[in-house]
């Protein structure tokens, strides 16, 4: 029975917590990251941003109303591990079709619940985050082991969007709009609001040359969410330049491509922002959205080059938030305005991308 | 943009005395708004006739005015203050009401005082049921089908094309007063006519029923940029058909998606921005989660319970930022004062669960009936947080001190179903007793989520009873928020030894921040909660510091009084650098807020949860006298575990509480007491009864049906009281007094400095003996009493306050017969009156008794004398009647009452009046009075009449009654013999006061009950007490013809 599973996970600072288990028996290392939403888990946790990543979620309750395929941001499970305070075995919603605890098993992806997650917490927003690694397990485990497979781990030399991007352009939505999607593991819910504003959507795999997306006629592109370092993509946000005459938008990781492509650089957040409460000051409107976040990188202002605007501040550390080309119609925001956990203040911006068509 | 310019000085509007669906919230909100404002350099002038808020207080606001709540009041202040701004959203439906007719009627305009923050448009278009659908139509926010019905035409034609169940609201009510729910043609037409008595609009919503669909609240908020957020959200567990007020309330939700979840706040968002509120509003939506579809059930525009709660949930300061954007400021301008670092434009993570309990008042009112629904009937609350919903609702259960009465297994699903106040326990012992999930749900149709969790707490019991009990059992049912006693009496064991074996184990608790972002930003704000988890947030300091016991949900007989207590206690401590910890779990207060002490922990107030926090922080003493009875019953147990009691010590609490040795004390002094005894049968009771001679006040030791103090005339009585209300044995005597009848009752309230006692003042009952002392009307200083009798009572004071080694507060009530002083009990704490005899003289009594507590002495203070006042204060009560279907408005030594209020003047009689207006009463100033008394009062009743008639009343009187009253009075008929009789002239609107003096003992009079029911639903007053009729006729004599006085309070002053 699921209920019997032990499971340990050790931070690479030596730190170690003991608890239950649920989804697969196994080991996973990943960098560990915390998310301060409180609803929304199958939406992260099939968020590709979070490859390469052993998601924490603040709230406490986690798996009330189970898993449902509306709810998933891609096919599958992304991160390599969950860690949870209570996870409810039992869900209670109309369009619940497993427990979480089973979705995870189905998708080898371990967990652990039982632990004092808000602990966990302050020591990740107190050193930063770090390597982790989490096991589910039966028996026994050596956390020394665990320990040092954690240390092995080096999160920022890893591309985890060649994981995560398509493997072939794919199609979406029969819309007269044609808009390319560059493809570093977005959300689907990036591709429903471009369809459901008209635009047929092709996405195309991260690493496609420009030129192939050209031949392909688009009015417009949108840079796509993904995770990982955005410095591992030099090549890839160089080629960006050659369709700067196209109306473009960027999301999250498509923001620091952007801003890369430009010649900025980006650097890492000591624990990143994740959540759905974030303020974002719009500095031209001096109006502030509520935004979902998700990076651990940000755009480094001081190399932003004169070309760009900053349009958009964080309302909490003042990082980019949102950068827009003063002259092009290029614009790209940090926050993911197609929500998905969070809130939808900003929906906004699609009917602009797609105005600009 | 900063702060707007042009505006620096603010009325802001109380919400008045304490009642049903109004409580200390407002004081709460108002207090934090009043902070607030005064932060951004603006001067606030406060007005709320209710003493015991903090708002209030001097520290507060910047002037004060304890006036009446009235459109004639505020303009006189208005004339006189000429405030720039008015904010109206922060003193409750009352404030919200008062602000509206000031505007309507053009006051606001006259004499330029704008309306900041949420204005009068969007007030009334979610105020008003036409309006408000006419907006959500446009916004396309499915609303359920209703009609704003102005007539019961209008109404009628809407049910018969629905068909029953319909909800029935009466527009601008309060709480919702007088809705509800009609399931066939009688009761829709009871409500209607209820309705429409009791709106100030006389319009009555009649809705379709979404009964059973889930019920969600947000807590918005929005500024003049546009800028919106969402506080929280929160989840009712009883569903639709049961007020949020009167639900068990967990936050965040629980049970919703993240799609549903965005889909209510958006659609909030829509709703505030099309209201154009500037400032909080809550939105309540239901959803029926089979399909996913829901409907905008209310909008609040204004700080609500909700919102006080939501505050308290998230750590979110709700009013204080609200209170800024009234000025103009902008969500990202204002900052987050939890965590010093963000702005208040962000929306709070929790990383706990919040569950809220109400307190209902059925244990004082056994007879009102204990079905809960559309109309709110608790008194107040309870918060707890853990960071499963099973231990917050361990802890919420135990918090709420509700004696909760056995349920006989055949009641369980009239429980369930009704449903009444005991549904929560009833379903616990369902799982216990077996019973399916599946039908629990289908009785109760609370979502199977919550009833897992219910089970799962409930199985707990079971299995400590099962199971091994070790330590990992321990831990589990810790972590389930079991408290020792719950497991000790499970198990079988004494409390005191499961906690020594949790402590052995290493199982104890730790505390954690609630500081509004999951951890994510470190906070500065030292706010806590319990839990059995691994790491301890709290780091207790090396200062001096003190822990004040605080009084938890507000209830009959301990309210906000208590709660203004412990605040100023918490204030003293912090001018003399003591650290102040407050241990409290009434999330609608002061107390608890985050800036009112230095440390502050939202826990139960048991022994064992006071304890872990004493036990963890090491205070050098704690404070019990402040917090009611709920804090004093912990004192002998903490002085017993070694905690050091400060303050007077257990010795003379013990005194003041056991009769005997108090009677021996008396003795020894040589001061009287009415003559007494104790009765361990009912044989003994009736010889006891028959030596002290008849009338005699009786009350149980134990009490079992809700049913406390009577006052019985003759032996029949006695022995019906005890045979169905109280259970009598050696162990639970019943206690007898001597009833003295025809006399004064006063009261004292003092400080003592283990060397002599201050009296801040002799406080006068307007009503003659025999009504408790908490619904009596107080006057300070004496009316009646002699200049030597005074001084008597002081001498008096003086030796019991000396002889119980009072340190800190007592209070001590006296009843004078013939000059003749009866000492009635002695009170060696804080007492109700406190904060009313403080802004009566303009002392901070309980500010001074802490310092007392702390060591200093009176006459280094200054306070020697009695202060002589060259005003009268009156203290005006408030009660719940109309919000309790079935109970009676008679007044005797059980205390009924929710609130009070104060009114200051020159003469008795028109401060008199103003307590009377204060508290709500809406006086005629012509018109017709009925008069119905009791034998002994029909006799003197003739000059009442005739000076009714004198002031251009009508006099109508009961055929009994009549004979006494001589000539030009009105006849009418008894209820049985037909009409004209009171209530078919009341409801004709031709009788607009009645005096209704009941009958002796609690013998059901119908025709009374009748009579003062009638008065209560059409909204008039009804007076039943001879002396407080004398007073009012007096008084409404003294003011004829005159203007009202308004005065800030620290001119009428000692």
């Amino acid at each position: 029975m699921q209920g019997e599973l032990k499971a340990v996970l050790v931070l690479s600072d030596g730190s170690v917590f003991f608890g239950k288990g649920f989804g697969a028996t196994g080991r996973r290392v990943g960098e560990i990251v915390f998310t301060t939403n409180m609803t929304g888990y199958e939406e992260s946790l099939t968020d590709p941003s979070y490859a390469g990543q052993i998601l924490v979620s603040t709230y406490p309750l986690i798996g009330n109303y189970g898993t449902c395929s509306e709810w998933c941001e891609s096919r599958n499970l992304q991160v390599e591990g969950y860690c949870v305070r209570q996870l409810c075995g039992t869900p209670r919603h109309e369009k619940s079709s497993a427990s979480l605890s089973k979705r995870m098993e189905e998708e080898g992806i371990p967990g652990i619940w039982g632990i004092d997650t808000r602990l966990l917490v302050r020591t990740i927003r107190n050193a930063g985050v770090m390597p982790a690694c989490l096991s589910v397990y039966e028996k026994e485990e050596d956390t020394q082991e665990l320990l040092e497979m954690a240390q092995r781990l080096d999160y920022s030399k890893i591309n985890f969007v060649e994981k995560v991007s398509v493997g072939k352009a794919t199609a979406y939505g029969n819309g007269g709009k044609k808009v390319a999607l560059i493809d570093y593991g977005v959300k689907m819910g990036i591709i429903r609001e471009l369809c459901n504003r008209g635009c047929e959507v092709t996405a195309f795999p991260f690493n496609t040359p420009a030129e192939e997306i050209l031949s392909f006629c688009p009015r417009g592109v949108l840079v796509s969410n993904g995770p990982g370092d955005p410095a591992l993509l030099a090549k890839e946000s160089a080629g960006l330049r050659r369709l700067r005459h196209l109306p473009m938008f960027g999301i999250c990781l498509g923001n620091q491509l952007i801003a890369q492509s430009a010649g900025a650089k980006t650097f890492k957040l000591k624990f990143g922002h994740r959540g759905g409460n974030h303020p974002v000051l719009d500095i031209a409107a001096g109006k502030v959205a509520i935004t979902t976040q998700n990076h651990g990188f940000a755009v480094d202002e001081k190399s932003l080059p004169g070309e760009f605007v900053v349009t958009h501040r964080n309302l909490i550390d003042g990082t980019v938030e949102g950068i827009a080309h003063r002259e092009l119609p290029i614009f790209a925001v940090q926050y993911h305005p197609e929500a998905n956990p969070g809130p939808c203040d900003s929906k906004g911006l699609f009917d602009r991308f797609v105005g600009m068509l | 943009m900063p702060k707007r310019k042009g505006i620096d000085k603010v009325l802001v509007i109380g919400s008045g005395p304490i009642v049903i669906g109004q409580s200390a919230e407002f004081d709460y909100s108002g207090s934090q708004a009043c902070a607030s404002l005064r932060a951004e350099g603006v001067e606030v002038v406060v007005v709320n006739s209710n003493p015991a808020t903090i708002q209030t207080d001097r520290e507060i606001a910047d002037i004060v005015y304890t006036e009446p709540l009235r459109a004639d009041f505020l303009e006189q202040i208005i004339e006189r203050e000429k405030p720039q701004g008015l904010i109206a959203t922060m003193g409750g439906q009352t404030g919200l009401n008062l602000a509206k007719e000031l505007h309507d009627s053009g006051i606001l305009r006259k004499h330029g005082v704008e309306l900041l923050g949420t204005g009068i448009e969007a007030i009334e278009t979610a105020e008003d049921r036409g309006k408000f659908k006419q907006l959500m139509q446009r916004l396309g926010e499915p609303i359920p089908q209703s009609v704003a019905a102005n007539s019961f035409g209008e109404a009628e034609e809407f049910a018969r094309k629905h068909g029953f169940p319909l909800i029935l609201r009466p527009a601008f009510t309060l709480g919702g007063t007088g809705g509800g729910i009609a399931r066939d043609w009688e009761g829709f037409r009871h409500l209607m006519e209820l309705g429409f008595a009791l709106s100030p609009t006389h319009q009555v919503l009649v809705e379709e029923s979404v009964l059973g669909w889930g019920e969600f609240e947000y807590e918005v908020m929005r500024d003049s940029y546009d800028n919106c957020i969402t506080i929280c959200n929160m989840e009712n567990i009883d569903p639709m058909g049961v007020h949020t007020g009167e639900s068990v309330v967990v936050a965040p939700s629980q049970t919703l998606s993240d799609d549903e979840h965005q889909m209510l706040r958006s659609a909030a968002l829509r709703i505030i921005r099309a209201l154009g509120i500037e400032g909080g509003c809550n939105i309540q939506f239901a959803v029926n989660q089979k399909t996913g579809e829901y409907v905008v059930v209310e909008v609040n525009p204004r700080l609500s319970r909700s919102s006080a709660l939501a505050s308290k949930a998230t750590g979110y300061p709700i009013a204080r930022v609200a209170a800024k954007i009234a000025l103009g400021l902008g969500l990202h301008e204002i900052q987050n004062a939890v965590t010093r670092s963000t702005p208040a434009a962000f929306e709070p993570s929790l990383d706990y669960v919040v569950v809220k309990i109400p307190r209902w008042p059925f244990d004082k009112m056994p007879e009102a009936s204990r079905v809960i629904g559309t109309q709110m009937k608790s008194t107040g609350e309870t918060m707890a947080i853990g960071r499963t919903f099973e231990e917050a609702f361990g802890k919420a259960l135990r918090s709420i001190e509700m004696k909760v009465p056995p349920i006989r297994k055949e009641d369980i699903r009239h429980h369930l179903t009704a449903p009444t106040d005991l549904r929560i326990y009833a379903i616990l012992q369902a799982f216990k007793a077996g019973m399916g999930k599946e039908e629990i749900h289908s009785l109760t149709g609370i979502h199977m989520w919550f009833l897992d969790r219910l089970e799962a707490y409930a199985k707990m019991e079971l299995r400590l009873k099962r199971e091994v009990f070790g330590r990992n059992l321990l831990y589990e049912a810790k972590r389930m928020g079991y408290s020792d006693e719950q497991i000790a009496r499970i198990v079988g064991h004494e409390a005191e030894m499961i906690r020594q074996m949790r402590k052995k184990a290493g199982i104890v608790p730790v505390y954690k921040m609630v500081d509004t972002c999951a951890a994510e930003f470190e906070a500065s704000t030292p706010y806590y909660y319990s839990t059995y988890e691994n790491e301890n947030e709290s780091k207790p300091s090396s200062r001096r510091k003190v822990v004040i016991i605080g009084s938890g949900p507000i209830r009959i007989g301990q309210g906000i009084e208590f709660d203004y207590c412990c605040c100023h206690a918490a204030f003293a401590l912090r001018q003399m650098g003591i650290e102040s910890i407050m241990i409290n779990n009434n999330p609608e207060t002061v107390s608890t807020d985050f800036d009112t002490s230095d440390r502050l922990y939202f826990e139960p107030l048991t022994y064992e949860d006071v304890m872990n926090v004493i036990e963890h922080e090491q205070p050098e003493g704690v404070i019990v006298q402040f917090g009611g009875q709920t804090s004093i019953n912990l004192a002998q147990k903490l002085h017993m575990a070694g905690v050091r009691i400060l303050g007077t010590q257990i010795e003379g609490i013990d005194i003041a509480e056991d009769r005997e040795k108090f009677k021996a004390l008396l003795h020894e002094l040589g001061i009287l007491q009415p003559e007494n005894a104790t009765a361990a049968s009912e044989e003994e009771a009736v010889a006891a009864a028959s030596k002290i001679g008849y009338p005699v006040v009786v009350r149980p030791s134990y009490v079992i049906a809700g049913r406390g103090m009577q006052i019985v005339h003759d032996e029949d009585q006695l022995r019906r009281y005890i045979g169905e209300a109280v259970e009598v044995s050696e162990k639970r005597p019943v206690l007898i007094d001597k009833y003295i009848d025809r006399a004064v009752e006063c009261e004292i309230d003092g400080v003592a400095d283990g060397e002599r006692l201050f009296v801040g003042g002799i406080m006068e009952h307007v009503e003659r003996a025999g009504v408790h002392s908490g619904d009596a009307n107080n006057v300070v200083p004496c009316v009646k009493l002699k200049p030597e009798v005074q001084r008597k009572i002081l001498e008096y004071s003086d030796k019991i306050a000396l002889a119980l080694g009072t340190v800190g507060a007592i209070n001590i009530q006296y009843v004078v017969q013939n000059d003749v002083i009866y000492v009635l009990e002695a009170n060696p704490r804080a007492s109700r009156t406190m904060p009313f005899l403080s802004k009566a003289t303009g002392i901070p009594l309980v500010k001074l008794a802490t310092q007392v507590i702390m060591g200093r002495k009176l006459h280094e203070l200054g306070f020697v004398e009695m202060p002589k006042l060259r005003h009268y204060a009156v203290k005006g009560v408030v009660f719940p009647f109309l919000k309790l279907p079935g109970s009676d408005s008679v007044l005797g030594p059980e205390m009924k009452s929710t609130g009070e209020s104060m009114g200051c003047d020159a003469e008795f009689s028109l401060a008199f009046m103003k307590a009377l207006l204060g508290a709500n009463l809406k006086i005629p100033q012509g018109g017709g009075v009925a008069i119905s008394l009791k034998d002994g009062d029909k006799e003197r009743a003739a000059p009442l009449a005739q000076k009714l008639q004198e002031l251009g009343y009508e006099v109508y009187a009961t055929p009994t009654t009549a004979t006494f009253l001589g000539a030009n009075v009105r006849l009418l008929k008894k209820i049985s013999d037909g009409e004209p009789n009171i209530i078919s002239e009341i409801k004709k609107g031709r009788i607009r006061m009645v005096f209704n003096t009941p009958k002796k003992g609690r013998v059901a009079n119908t025709d009374g009950f009748k009579i003062r029911r009638a008065c209560l639903e059409n909204g008039i007053p009804c007076i039943t007490n001879f002396e407080a009729c004398e007073a009012l006729v007096e008084a409404l004599a003294a003011s004829r013809g005159k203007k009202p006085s308004i005065r800030r309070i620290d001119e009428y002053g000692a």
